[in-house]
């Protein structure tokens, strides 16, 4: 009796497993039939739950294909508590380790990106500092400066284009042509609006979100290419909104 | 005066003004960044909650047919750098995966 | 510091389960609505439209904080960081009712988004007591119960849902929930009589009421099977279970839930209309 909960999600989750025993109908008689109803509302509505929150993966690969590859998830990955808005934060290391999608090796950075959007979504609201906010800074404090970015920004860096595969999913079939892709997503008010970086800019907005100071984050971005406009870079940060504070 | 100090000297410059900032922003914008590709608003809420059973049945064995119906068939992946060519598709097939 | 609302109570109408897809109708014709229930678990993010908008919502609307995953018939612990993601919630919704389930759903680090049954029994009675106590204790309120639909029953089970319910909320102080279409729903399933529970039912101590659409099944003897889908319209056995009940215990806030193939606005307003009418005779007849 004391772990019948065991042995009933064991059930839940694995279809060779027997209905438990005790489980019955009104006559006290095994009820696998009723059973399954349970059976089936754990995995259909987690699958269910997988398919709002990828619904780009599941264009690319394919309803059916989807539903196969999220019931296998679902079962050996079922929610780890009860925000279902933030189920699947495991996908993408699965769909690595899943044969039979191992021909989209673009496809776990998709994952990582739906996640990041919904994330990104869901994250705490701030208010962002007026440009103004950087002439207010001591010039001989500029060096050590360390920025606080929203709550709601993500950065994902992937060696494929994996902004313009969501973007030729989700909004319009665009000719995709990057090699690879830096994205930086923000949420000014409350939708998710995502910008393509270089390599150096996504590196400098990388660094201040680790809360190093402006001058090893320029220094970094100087490792990256001879010409970093950091001008530019600050112009970025203000107009997508994200800086909440400067401490100096 | 290293790259990074000059770099910095520049920026601070440049602070002192918040108009010319939000001028460079704009330029960089258009020039540099590529950003902000118009038309993406709208994400949705994403999965939620509810309290509701279903009579839909979907849970039952581990048989499943793959078959290659979504569009990463026919979308166009640019090659990588190295010229390796990038563009797959899921092969139709039929099979058992144990669970 | 809490912002208190201004609705502390619902009032004896029906409201529905609230849907982002129905905001516009919701705000076009804001009087045509008595009051709004939440999943509570919808609103757990740290921002952004989902809380803006019910931050907008309880400024029009009484709400009802309906959990969908505290597990309280778990035989394993409370997920105490959970429960204080709903003590965060409450806090500044101030909702003007809290209710969740007569359930399980989590198994150690799973949860497994169903709502699961449980034996009735002397132990399972102390469990669920221990966590409403609990759950009442750390959110600072009452907390209303609700009966669950069932698909099975448990050999070791030694007394009746009903039972059960009368012992919890004795020792335990909360109030009930009483969902009319679990009642059909579990009472069809579990062949017993569903007017029969109504009249066994503590109806003193409920303080919201449940109604919802099912599916029609069978199981493998031919016996009818219904699975509680909230898909479609409330059916007529129902409707006359929930007249049944208003005779015993008077008008009472009930809620239209309907979660799955979710119809135009006007399709529960409907439902509410049909709600309001029996709401009214029955106050009537209180009344004289």
């Amino acid at each position: 009796m004391s772990d019948f909960q065991a042995e009933f999600s064991s059930a839940l989750l694995n279809p060779d497993i027997p209905t438990p025993e005790g489980v019955v109908n009104p006559d006290g008689k095994p009820a696998t039939k009723r059973f399954d109803v349970y059976r089936n509302n754990v995995v259909h509505s987690l699958v269910s739950a997988m398919e709002e929150a990828f619904p780009v993966v599941k264009k690319i690969v394919g309803d059916g294909f989807f539903q196969a590859m999220a019931t296998q998830y679902v079962r050996r990955n079922p929610p780890h508590d009860p925000m279902i808005m933030f189920y699947g934060d495991r996908f993408p290391e699965f769909i690595t380790g899943f044969k039979p999608a191992e021909s989209l090796p673009y496809l776990p950075d998709v994952a990582r990106l739906e996640l990041a959007r919904r994330e990104c979504y869901h994250a705490g609201d701030a208010r962002p500092l007026d440009v103004s906010a950087l002439s207010e800074i001591p010039e001989d404090k500029f060096a050590s400066a360390r920025f606080t970015l929203a709550p709601s920004l993500r950065l994902l860096d992937s060696l494929y284009p994996v902004h313009s595969i969501w973007h030729f999913n989700s909004v319009a079939q665009i000719k995709i042509s990057n090699p690879q892709e830096w994205i930086m997503l923000t949420r000014p008010e409350f939708d998710v609006v995502p910008y393509l970086l270089d390599h150096a800019t996504f590196t400098f907005v990388q660094c201040l979100a680790r809360y190093q100071p402006l001058e090893s984050a320029i220094a970094q971005c100087e490792t990256i290419t001879d010409d970093f406009d950091l001008s530019a870079a600050f112009g970025l940060l203000f107009q997508a909104g994200i800086v909440t504070n400067i401490e100096t | 005066m290293s790259k990074s100090m000059k770099s910095l000297a520049v920026a601070a410059a440049v602070a002192t003004t918040a108009s010319s900032i939000a001028g460079v922003a704009h330029a960089a914008n258009v020039k540099c960044y590529g950003v902000a590709l118009a038309g993406e608003n709208g994400c949705a809420a994403g999965p939620g909650t509810s309290c509701a059973g279903t009579s839909t049945v979907d849970y039952q064995g581990n048989a499943w047919k793959l078959v290659a119906e979504g569009t990463c068939a026919t979308m166009e992946l640019p090659a990588q750098a190295d010229g390796t060519e990038r563009m797959g598709s899921l092969e139709a097939l039929e099979r058992d995966i144990p669970s | 510091m809490a912002n208190l609302s201004q609705y502390t109570n619902l009032p004896h109408q029906a409201g529905v389960g609230y849907k982002a897809q129905h905001l516009n109708d919701i705000l076009a014709a804001p009087d045509d609505l008595a009051w709004i229930e939440i999943h509570a678990e919808n609103y757990m993010g740290d921002g952004g439209r989902p809380i803006a908008q019910l931050r907008h919502l309880r400024e029009h609307f009484p709400v009802s904080c309906h959990g969908v995953g505290l597990s309280i018939g778990s035989e394993m612990p409370l997920d105490t960081d959970h429960l204080q993601r709903l003590k965060h919630l409450v806090d500044w919704l101030q909702p003007a009712m809290f209710s969740e389930h007569l359930a399980w759903s989590t198994h150690e680090a799973s949860f497994l988004n169903d709502l699961l049954p449980l034996p009735y029994t002397q132990k399972t009675v102390d469990q669920v007591v221990s966590h409403i106590q609990q759950v009442q204790e750390t959110v600072g309120r009452q907390m209303l119960l609700e009966n669950p639909s069932t698909y099975v029953a448990f050999a070791q089970s030694d007394r009746s849902e009903t039972d059960f319910l009368a012992e919890v909320v004795k020792r335990s102080g909360c109030g009930l929930l009483l969902d009319v279409n679990n009642v059909f729903v579990s009472a069809t399933n579990q062949n017993y009589s569903p007017e029969g529970y109504i009249d066994a039912f503590p109806t003193h101590l409920v303080g919201e009421i449940h109604l919802g659409g099912h599916e029609e099944d069978s199981d493998e003897l031919g016996a009818p099977l219904l699975i509680d889908s909230h898909s479609r319209a409330v059916v007529d056995p129902v409707w006359q279970l929930y007249d049944y009940t208003l005779a015993k215990m008077g008008p009472c806030p009930t809620l239209i839930e309907w979660d799955n193939d979710i119809p135009e606005w006007s399709v529960l307003t409907n439902e509410m209309s049909l709600a309001n009418d029996l709401l009214e005779r029955h106050a009537q007849v209180a009344a004289q």
